[in-house]
């Protein structure tokens, strides 16, 4: 038996009933991470003593019985964008390379509470702002189905780690489609929250009224049970929702007969590859197949998302990336003779240009005299965004579209044209501006032998109704059985 | 020749006497060694949040409702951004086009215009900034260090309609607000310290125009002088240079107290474009109606209620008043004396006279203070029913005041009780009136001013405690 082959909950029960130990899941990790990493590189800081102390931890609380859950002893990594106490965080930018966080983020103590080895920390786009990961100061990631193409972003290394057995699940972050779109690309489970869900503290700031911490996985099942550690209210975060959290678990295998399933006319458009909408179309078929009601529904202002994400998104980035000024933490370049000049000196090299260009775009929407024209007209649309999904789930419960327009693309083949780079969102995007939950599950291979992903959306902490919809495929299909060969 | 009208406002940033910071748990004491009182949330670091502060926004509440604000039940932080040292998360959490109250007024007393309303445009809720100290390195003067502390301290800030028409009035408008701010105690209105401080619009036009002048902002005056000369200073510039064929331009200034001057710190053109935008990190700020009432009910009487009140209940001089109520420990020590000597103007005259010159003489609070309102009320009623003279109770006065002895006490120790008893006297007047025949002679041929005289005597013959009253009765008897 392949440890690292094991899916969390398969590993989690082994674990439980003592046939294999954490040390030994940790150890098989780590080997592997050791042999196989270089060829795609995911891990920008690998936590070996640590995850061997917390393994050996977790093992005596195992064999004891004691203060176990479903993570206890499983080896997971995060994004490295999440601040972990005492552990480099640098969000794959140059600015923070030198960053110990004194602090660890909602997020990564949840899952250290729970008993989880964090085995590292992983690559991503610089700040998050990214779908395809070639914008991390630390190099590209690479597709484990096909190392000469992109694994998406931002969370590329996120979901290139899970898809390759370099962790038995990662926690990445979402602003537009930074979960979905790589898990798509990469061939796995990827999922995104309602907004609010999962506290942000301590996760590094993109765009504050979008980005949403959420897991990828090999399975849904595992999904639903990172999901279930990481949600609930957090008293350091005001935007996080005081809600209960429902036992998704429990209610993942009940079946979708009867649920209406809303395909929304304006997500099967010109640019969308044949072999992709081919896979869709099959996928609705399988629905039916299981009991669904299919429905068609409206989404009018789809086309303009896309713009509104580049205006709000921007904007807040502009503003939360202020404080890495060289002053009080992270990289300073003392050159010139004044503030002014190390200010302008710090930033210039701590930054890669994709994040300069946004925080421009972002400074510019904000200025004095283009305010209402951008960012306060891009607000407006944004609602007008939320309402269409309103109505939309009015006539059905679940909303499938494709998660990207294409399967994962060529390294290189989108950097020189951002707009066609941004464009790789275009599925994904508006979710995160409605605040709605969303998921993307394999369900196809292309010709070329790449993954391709479904996209599930809900209305607002509807997750375990969206964890349901998503099982019920993976049950009734063996997509996300496939692997790539690394 | 044109004559100008000065137009002022202020903006007064008040800091908040919470026991945490504005987002975060960090204590608020003054004076700590720097960056001791900061944790990661006000140190701006990476992926941490704000979490508002309950208490700040009660006090705000009340502020905004003494001096006759709105509450907006839904109002928004904003994000101000700019870049400074001081400034660690590059933007300045503050409310901007919704703030949490708006359209109050105060009355101020003014010197030649009468009691006038200052119109409030609005108080808003923001965190501070941290300081800077430049070049206080031994090896190299050069630097600049930064002291957190003092980072996300919850400020809110009165901002004034430009209805002040001199410097006396800014300076009685910021009294007034200062006197509403202790009497609320949600700040403990120190200036120099910072925790009260204003930044004030000056501008100047001529008599009759309706449009304002263009207006300079002035910065850094941290007292009541300051304020008063700063702004002088600046409506002498604005006049000499538009009479002199020039024009004002919109900037901030700096007043340097130890010259008198203000100078330059930025022009519009390097006024910075603060992209305000709502603040991801927080949700609307609500302040539902009940909060509000609850907050109405527990405000205190304010120093303008109080001050009239005084003048209309114990017929009290309205200089009176405007000192008793200078603070609500003061004003409550007169009305715990009032009821105990009901005889509000004598009381008045031995607070304002012994009371404050003796606290003030030792530098002590009336905190500090031995006399209580019982052993002051003790000490009236001994002159009331004619036991000792007021000369000597102002001397058993100082007596209380630094042994805390009760008056009646201080009077028989020192045998200084006052003679009232006309056998007593009689020997004593009847030899002062033997021994000075000659005057009395003359005051009976119509030197009646000589009286003056012979009561001087007998008070020095009896160390003063001779009952002066029965003293003049009877003089004018033996003289007749």
């Amino acid at each position: 038996m392949d440890i690292t082959e094991l899916t969390l909950s398969e590993l989690s029960a082994k674990l439980q009933s003592g046939e294999l130990t954490s040390r030994a899941a940790t150890e098989a990790y780590l080997a592997r991470i050791e042999a196989k990493d270089a060829k795609i590189n995911t891990y920008l800081t690998l936590c070996k003593d640590e995850a061997l102390a917390a393994a050996d931890a977790a093992d005596v609380r195992l064999k004891a019985g004691t203060d176990i859950t479903p993570l206890t002893g499983v080896p997971i990594a995060l994004k490295d964008i999440f601040c972990t106490d005492g552990i480099r965080t640098t969000c794959a930018s140059k600015i923070l390379d030198n960053f110990i966080p004194p602090y660890d983020s909602t997020v990564a103590k949840k899952f250290k509470d729970a008993g989880a080895v964090m085995l590292g920390k992983l690559n991503m786009d610089e700040f998050a702002m990214g779908s395809s990961n070639e914008n991390s100061a630390y190099g590209a990631v690479l597709n484990p189905w096909d190392t000469e193409r992109v694994p998406g972003g931002s969370s590329g290394g996120s979901a290139a780690a899970v898809a390759a057995a370099l962790c038995a699940a990662s926690i990445g972050t979402d602003t537009g489609g930074s979960i979905r779109q790589p898990a798509s690309l990469c061939g796995i489970v990827g999922m995104k929250p309602t907004y609010g869900r999962v506290s942000r503290y301590g996760m590094i700031a993109f765009a504050s009224s979008l980005d949403q911490a959420g897991p990828l996985t090999r399975s849904v099942e595992d999904a639903a049970i990172l999901l279930q550690t990481m949600a609930g209210h957090d008293p350091l975060d005001s935007t996080s929702i005081d809600a209960p959290v429902p036992d998704y678990s429990k209610t993942l295998k009940d079946g979708i007969k009867g649920l209406r399933i809303g395909i929304p006319k304006e997500y099967f458009v010109e640019g969308l590859a044949p072999e992709v909408e081919t896979s869709i179309k099959a996928a609705v078929e399988t629905y039916k197949g299981a009991g669904a009601e299919i429905v068609e529904v409206t989404l009018p202002h789809t086309e303009y998302a896309v713009g509104v994400y580049y205006l709000v998104a921007t904007a807040e980035a502009s503003s939360n990336l202020a404080r890495f000024d060289g002053v009080k933490y992270g990289l300073r370049v003392d050159e010139g003779t004044g503030l002014l000049d190390m200010y302008k000196a710090t930033r210039d090299k701590g930054f890669g240009a994709e994040v300069k260009r946004r925080i421009m775009l972002g400074t510019y929407s904000l200025s004095s005299g283009y305010y209402d024209a951008y960012y306060m007209k891009a607000s407006q649309v944004r609602t007008l965004i939320r309402r269409d999904f309103d109505e939309a789930f009015k006539d059905c419960d679940i909303i499938l579209t494709p998660t990207t327009p294409s399967a994962a693309f060529k390294k290189g083949e989108k950097t020189n044209d951002p707009l066609t780079m941004y464009l790789s969102d275009i599925f994904t995007i508006s979710c995160n501006l409605a605040g709605i939950p969303g998921i993307s599950i394999p369900c196809g291979i292309t010709s070329n032998n790449l993954p391709i992903g479904l996209q599930l959306l809900a209305p607002s902490l509807e997750e375990a109704k969206l964890f349901r919809a998503a099982y019920a495929f993976e049950a009734a299909t063996d997509w996300h059985t496939k692997k790539p060969k690394l | 020749m044109t004559k100008f009208e000065t137009v002022i406002g202020l903006e007064i940033h008040a800091q908040l006497k919470t026991n945490s910071k504005l987002f975060c748990a960090c204590p608020t004491v003054f004076g700590q060694k720097p960056n001791t009182q900061v944790c990661p949330i006000c140190l701006g670091m990476p992926g941490v949040l704000p979490v508002i502060n309950e208490k700040a926004i009660s006090y705000g509440v009340q502020m905004a409702l003494a001096i006759g604000c709105k509450i907006n039940a839904r109002s928004i932080f904003a994000r101000k951004n700019y870049f400074y040292p001081d400034l660690p998360k590059g933007y300045q959490i503050s409310q901007f086009d919704e703030p949490f109250s708006e359209h109050g007024e105060i009355n101020i007393e003014t010197k030649g215009r009468g009691k006038r309303t200052i119109g409030v445009t609005r108080v808003h809720m923001e965190d501070d900034a941290g300081k800077l100290q430049h070049g206080e390195s031994p090896e190299d003067l050069n630097s600049s260090f930064v002291d957190l502390n003092r980072t996300g301290m919850p400020l809110i800030e009165i901002v004034s309609e430009p209805d002040m028409r001199s410097a006396d009035e800014a300076v009685a408008y910021f009294k007034a607000m200062r006197d509403i701010i202790l009497y609320l105690g949600i700040c403990d209105g120190n200036m120099q310290e910072g925790s009260l401080r204003c930044d004030a619009n000056v501008s100047i036009r001529p008599v009759g125009q309706e449009k304002l002048g263009t207006k300079a902002e002035l910065k850094n005056m941290n007292s009541f002088k300051f304020i008063k000369d700063a702004i002088n200073f600046e409506v002498a510039r604005q006049t000499d240079l538009i009479e002199s064929g020039g024009a004002v331009i919109q900037e901030t200034r700096l007043f340097d107290p130890a010259s008198g001057v203000t100078r330059p710190m930025r022009t519009k053109e390097e006024a910075h474009d603060y992209r305000y935008f709502p603040e991801p990190d927080l949700l609307p700020l609500l302040i539902p109606d009940e909060m509000v009432e609850k907050l109405r009910t527990e405000l205190p009487e304010l120093p303008q209620a109080k001050r009239d009140r005084f003048i209309t209940d114990y017929k009290l001089p309205a200089y009176d008043a405007g000192v008793l109520t200078a603070s609500q420990d003061l004003a409550a020590y007169y009305e715990d004396s009032v009821k105990l000597f009901d005889d509000p103007k004598t009381v008045s005259n031995w607070i304002m006279g012994e009371l404050l010159r003796l606290l003030k003489e030792s530098s002590k609070d009336l905190s500090d203070s031995l006399v209580t309102p019982e052993k002051l009320a003790e000490l009236l009623a001994l002159i009331k029913d004619g036991k000792i003279s007021g000369k000597i109770a102002k001397e058993v006065f100082e007596e209380i005041f630094t042994s805390g002895k009760d008056a009646s006490a201080i009077v028989k120790a020192k045998g200084i009780s006052q003679i009232s008893d006309a056998g007593e006297l009689e020997a004593i007047i009847n030899k002062i009136v033997a021994d000075n025949q000659d005057s009395v002679e003359r005051y009976r041929t119509g030197k009646t001013k000589l009286m003056g005289f012979f009561v001087g005597e007998t008070m020095k013959a009896t160390k003063g405690r001779a009952n002066p009253g029965l003293v003049s009765k009877m003089l004018k008897e033996k003289l007749a």
